[in-house]
């Protein structure tokens, strides 16, 4: 008998359909405590790899007998290892493909809804990572918002569904994921769009969006509208699909609002930050359904694994859009501030185009959990 | 340059090779030995800092040089923590600070190359405890010398070597190292 291994796409499934799972991470401690494969029905044993290469005898005891067991570790030569020896002594677990590496990068794609005349729009929920990308489908035609640096993952997709990606948007400058923006338009020979405001320092071409600026897709009647919402960075935009979807950036997630400090900026765009989640999002249909770029807690996804919620409901349930003194809001989202992202400077200059890092450090530099948020 | 004992190459090696490759070749160590461990899987560096501190033995320091690491660990030697101090004439480190900041003792550290070279008081002189007994005569016999290490038992040994030889100003700094909260500088590495 021979190791069996699950790919990053299973375990995914598993999570968003909370079945029970008993994950031994082998990596070192600071990676476990840094980041981790979560969910609500995920059991977690941290053991270092090297601390088991005498013998796995000693963890035996702690694993469960009839839960399903996954062993994983950053790449995946080390998570082999220990299955193995596992197998060995008569315990049976799998391991993570590809590593937490894989775990990272895997895109979920879920439909988020049906549009007018069969346009579609979806999700592509990143799990490892907590970021959120989208794609509008109309007449053979599609949008992008958001995508992240798994580009062939959204070619592939609008491939799939026979359609030409016309545009490509990104809502900001981010600054804790490398966009995948550029890479798909040039090679959909589509346009890419960027906030001018954020885009001063950015060595490439770009198109302009502004605030109230609309295109269409298609002979279709859906229509993607540009909403000018300040905070996060001075750029951040948001998108109004069809008037029945908002996509809302860094600026407004389901449990927790943006922080305007990563450009290194939170006091002057507190203000902003302020006016477009209590002044911009409320002069809109409360109807809206919020997309956000990113979500903190497994506990953010719906049953279906998406992330989406009704303007209306996060009026009333998310904190950040519920503090009436100002001196208050602008405390919260300056003062305590969880830490920056991992090399998040790095990753600005990548999105700006300043620098071009090899795929593996790439890799390197997006490690970490989600922290753009706060709460 | 540091000197060390053995050199392991675990270049282009993946995860866990690099560890499983080190485990073994520190186990053909002599406690108190120091290995260079070449390695190409960035991962390297966490792991073998985390598995030295989980399996007792020392990590010295890492370098990188066209994308090869070169680790540095030193195989503990497991009666050195042990081992009660017996040279008479001690000073703490805050002794120690204190005279640094007066007069101009001679630090000697005996530490192996390479745990001096991430770390020591500036100004001070390196010769491994090993090398000691060949090297006295490097050493001014009328000055007063503190010898210190990581944690003040070799350099108990040295003291009590260089009392033997007849230098009448020796000191221990029996503190070591390990609990030096004063300033340190690195050796350059080329």
């Amino acid at each position: 008998m021979t190791v069996q291994s699950i790919s990053a796409a299973e375990v995914s499934k598993k999570v968003v359909n909370k079945k029970p799972l008993f994950i031994l991470d082998v990596r070192n401690e600071d990676a476990f405590a840094d980041w981790k494969i979560e969910g609500e029905s995920i059991e977690h044993l941290n053991k270092p790899y090297f601390d088991l290469l005498d013998g796995v005898e000693e963890i035996i005891t702690y694993l469960p007998e009839e839960k399903e067991i996954v062993v994983a570790c950053a790449k995946e030569g080390s998570s082999q290892m220990i299955a193995e020896m596992l197998l060995e002594e008569g315990v049976e677990a799998k391991f993570l493909e590809g590593g937490m590496k894989s775990w990272s990068e895997h895109l979920e794609p879920v439909k988020i809804g049906n549009l007018t005349d069969g346009a579609e729009l979806f999700q592509f929920v990143r799990l490892g990572k907590g970021c959120l990308s989208y794609m509008v489908i109309a007449d053979g035609e599609a949008a992008v918002i958001d995508a992240t640096r798994m580009t062939d993952t959204f070619l592939n997709f609008a491939k799939e569904k026979n359609a030409v990606i016309k545009h490509v948007f990104d809502t900001h400058l981010h600054a804790d994921h490398i966009s995948g923006g550029r890479v798909i338009a040039e090679a959909a020979g589509a346009a890419y769009y960027l906030p001018p405001a954020d885009a001063g320092e950015v060595t490439f071409d770009f198109q302009e969006i502004t605030d109230g600026w609309k295109v269409g897709l298609g002979k279709s009647n859906v229509e993607i509208e540009a909403l000018y919402t300040p905070g996060h960075t001075i750029g951040s935009t948001s998108f109004i699909v069809n008037n029945q979807y908002l996509l809302t950036g860094d600026i407004l997630f389901i449990d927790s609002i943006g922080r305007p400090d990563l450009a290194g900026r939170a006091e002057d765009w507190v203000g902003d930050l302020r006016d477009s989640l209590y002044s911009r999002y409320p002069a809109l249909a409360e109807e809206l359904i919020v997309l956000p770029a990113h979500f903190m807690k497994m506990g953010e996804l719906n049953n279906d694994g998406s992330v989406a919620k009704k303007l209306k409901d996060l009026f009333t349930e998310n904190h950040g859009l519920n503090i009436k003194d100002t001196q208050e809001f602008r405390d919260m989202v300056t003062i305590n501030l969880p830490p920056q992202p991992n090399a998040y400077e790095e990753i600005r200059k990548t999105n700006m185009g300043k620098i071009t890092p090899e795929e593996e450090e790439q890799r390197e530099m997006e490690i970490g959990p989600n922290r753009c948020a706060v709460r | 340059m540091i000197h060390t004992d053995k050199l392991l190459d675990a270049k282009g090696l993946a995860c866990p090779m690099p560890i499983v490759r080190t485990k073994k070749a520190m186990n053909e160590l002599a406690p108190g030995q120091v290995i260079e461990v070449q390695a190409t899987d960035k991962g390297s560096l966490a792991d073998l800092k985390a598995w030295a501190k989980s399996s007792g033995n020392q990590y010295l320091g890492s370098t990188e040089e066209d994308g090869v690491l070169k680790h540095y660990l030193r195989r503990a030697d497991s009666e050195e923590e042990k081992e009660e101090t017996q040279f008479p004439h001690t000073v703490t480190n805050a002794e120690l600070q204190e005279q640094l900041d007066r007069e101009d003792p001679i630090v000697l550290d005996v530490r192996e190359p390479a745990e001096f070279a991430f770390g020591h008081i500036p100004g001070a002189v390196s010769i491994p405890l090993g090398e000691l007994e060949a090297r006295t005569g490097e050493l001014a016999s009328e000055k007063e010398i503190i010898i210190i290490c990581r944690t003040g038992s070799r350099s108990d040994f040295a003291a009590k070597q260089l009392a033997e030889k007849g230098f009448p100003n020796v000191k221990n700094a029996v503190q070591g190292m390990s609990e030096w909260e004063g300033t340190t500088e690195q050796s350059k590495m080329e």
